[in-house]
């Protein structure tokens, strides 16, 4: 019960790390058309700049805010660099130059930082750990991660549903020709989205820096997570990233943590360990699959 | 004789001769090098037939090229051991057997992948052909059986009756033959009533529906020959370097194999085997002088991207004049 009750709960920090992701890709997606397969290399340089700075400074916060500046600047350069020449090409153009640019970034940190993986050491106020429920002590850091997920949640919530810059957004998401017709300055749109989605994919990179080991292809594992995150929650819906951002992350952690165990009782170990690890790692994709053939556009599409 | 199937004769003739230019320059690499080349056209081709024709970007397709790989290594494991498959199946290192075999189990993955598929578009197509693919190649890791993340040593070439196949030069010969019969293949198929209907969906799907043709039908069709295509071409490879793993059917591979069609041309016949001999040559040479040579392909393919239109055919084609 007690083990249920924590794998739930590092579901839910898993689950907000991929929102923060998909929250960012699914704007861009909604509302450029862009395919943007280097999402995850942006989450890879906020893990690495945080983790260096903390590294070289002692200091987390430090690290923290090196995470999301450079994050957000490489958006920039990759926005105003690629992505901008971008939006008139089809699919197949937009997924081959993003490809390049994962490519580009990991190579880059190879030469940079070299493959062995970075570790840094956590504050002192995050070092311990509080009992949530009688006989279970849960990490303090990772129910920092949670709350500045679900923080960011209603943040994004708000900056969508009662600003003016979300009207566009959601009028972006819904009908992109409309927008531009109507005058509104597309450009500084695009750009101002982008970047807000880099800011994000750093900030998910900086949180998972003490918790995964942060090394070169690092965001090459999470952005197929995330895409299975878009394509089912709707692309171009936060809300839907929001959902299926938390549901596949509890979804991939209970498999992870029960099925080779639940397979071991029908079958010998080895064998039962390496299908269970299998099989759970299929799972998300069954999902996307089965989501998808009953409903094409996800579950909350923004575009009718 | 045309002057294109001409221009063919000449580069098959000259790959022929590869073989002899390695022993006579003591380069021994090569062949192995345009074998490799060779068969990653055929699987570029397969994937070219309905991502450039038929306009369907599939970001899955070296899940049937490890496929096909892996029923060649699955039939040897079985034929090494002396067991069968399932306890049905006997093993075999027989060419004639693994090679449609594996045609075959392509094709039938090709079905299962693309009939669900093909209900989506745009976006969602390229992310659940991709969702495939990450599950065969998850699925493949989890069995222990057959090698799991090392995959399955084959440690003698399938044979074909009346040739010596521990022969480098044979296997290779054996490898362009089947290169130019595919490439034969798709250009018959390409100009077929069949082939240009497929082309029609490209350029507008809901005219030809229009028209009374039924669209899924001819995509799925379409999607079962590219898979058995890419399934030929991984049984090859397997034969080719006497090995298989799961690293066959990961999703960079999937991008490599696009990659390849677009550096050659979209659309094209010749295109895939070009980028795919271009791509492959170009990342070893560059492996031999830095361990960072995905550096400088991201650079190029980035350049290629956003500056050309139609990859390296088009530039031929205007080398030569518009003629080849």
């Amino acid at each position: 019960m007690i083990l249920l009750f924590e794998q739930l709960l590092n579901g839910l920090q898993y689950g907000v790390t991929l929102f923060l992701l998909a929250a960012g890709l699914t704007l861009i997606f909604g509302i450029m058309g862009v395919i943007n397969l280097a999402h995850g290399a942006l989450y890879m340089v906020g893990a690495f700049a945080a983790s260096w700075v903390a590294i070289q400074t002692g200091n987390f916060w430090a690290g923290l805010l090196a995470g999301l500046v450079m994050a957000g600047l490489m958006g920039l350069l990759v926005e105003m660099g690629v992505i901008r020449r971008l939006y008139d090409r089809d699919h197949l153009d937009q997924v081959l130059a993003t490809f390049a640019l994962i490519l580009i970034f990991n190579q880059s940190t190879v030469l940079i930082f070299g493959r062995q993986p970075l570790f840094t050491t956590l504050p002192e106020i995050f070092a311990g750990s509080v009992e949530i429920v009688p006989g279970l002590p849960y990490p303090t850091y990772r129910l920092f991660v949670i709350g500045v997920g679900l923080a960011v949640a209603v943040g994004l919530y708000l900056l969508i549903n009662k600003t003016r810059i979300g009207m566009l957004v959601r009028a972006g998401a819904t009908n992109r020709q409309m927008v531009r017709a109507l005058g509104v300055n597309i450009r500084g749109l695009y750009t101002a989205v982008f970047a807000l989605g880099a800011l994000l994919a750093g900030l998910a990179g900086v949180m998972a820096s003490p918790i995964v080991s942060v090394q070169v292809g690092m965001g090459d594992e999470i952005i197929l997570a995330t895409f299975v995150v878009v394509v089912i929650g709707g692309v171009g819906s936060v809300k839907g990233a929001f959902v299926a951002g938390i549901l596949l992350g509890l979804f991939d952690t209970m498999l992870r943590a029960f099925l080779p165990a639940t397979l071991q009782q029908v079958m010998p170990g080895p064998e039962a360990q390496a299908l269970g690890v299998g099989l759970s790692s299929m799972g998300i994709y069954l999902m996307m699959a089965l989501v998808l053939l009953v409903r094409p556009r996800g579950l909350f599409a923004a575009r009718g | 004789m045309t002057r294109e199937n001409l221009w063919l004769l000449v580069v098959f003739v000259a790959l022929a001769l590869v073989p002899f230019a390695a022993e006579l320059t003591g380069q021994t690499s090569w062949t192995r090098l345009v074998g490799q080349a060779l068969i990653y056209g055929m699987a570029a081709a397969s994937l070219n037939f309905i991502l450039g024709y038929g306009g369907m970007v599939s970001f899955g397709h070296a899940a049937f090229f490890g496929i096909g790989g892996y029923v060649v290594g699955i039939l040897y494991h079985h034929f090494d051991a002396g067991t069968s498959f399932l306890g049905v199946i006997p093993g075999t290192d027989q060419m004639l057997i693994t090679l449609p075999a594996a045609i075959l189990v392509a094709g039938l993955a090709a079905a299962l992948v693309g009939a669900l598929s093909l209900r989506t578009g745009g976006v969602q197509f390229i992310m659940i052909t991709l969702a495939f693919a990450q599950m065969f190649f998850f699925l493949f890791i989890s069995l222990k059986t057959y090698g799991g993340e090392d995959g399955i040593m084959v440690r003698r070439t399938n044979s074909l009756p009346g040739l010596n196949m521990k022969d480098k030069a044979t296997l290779y010969w054996v490898v362009l033959v089947f290169a130019a019969a595919y490439y034969l293949f798709l250009r018959r198929l390409v100009q077929s009533s069949f082939g240009q209907i497929i082309a029609g969906i490209r350029q507008n799907e809901r005219r030809m529906a229009a028209m009374g043709i039924s669209t899924y039908r001819y995509k799925l069709v379409a999607f079962i020959l590219s898979g058995m295509g890419a399934g030929l071409a991984g049984a090859l490879m397997v034969n080719f370097l006497r090995f298989t793993s799961p690293d066959m059917m990961h999703w960079t591979r999937s991008g490599e194999l696009m990659v390849m069609v677009i550096l050659g041309g979209v659309g094209t016949l010749a295109g895939p085997f070009i980028g795919a001999g271009a791509l492959f040559t170009l990342e070893t040479t560059l492996a031999r002088y830095t361990e960072h040579w995905m550096l400088p392909v991201g650079i190029l393919l980035l350049v290629v991207v956003l500056t050309s239109r139609g990859g390296l055919m088009a530039l031929i084609r205007k080398l030569t004049g518009g003629r080849a």
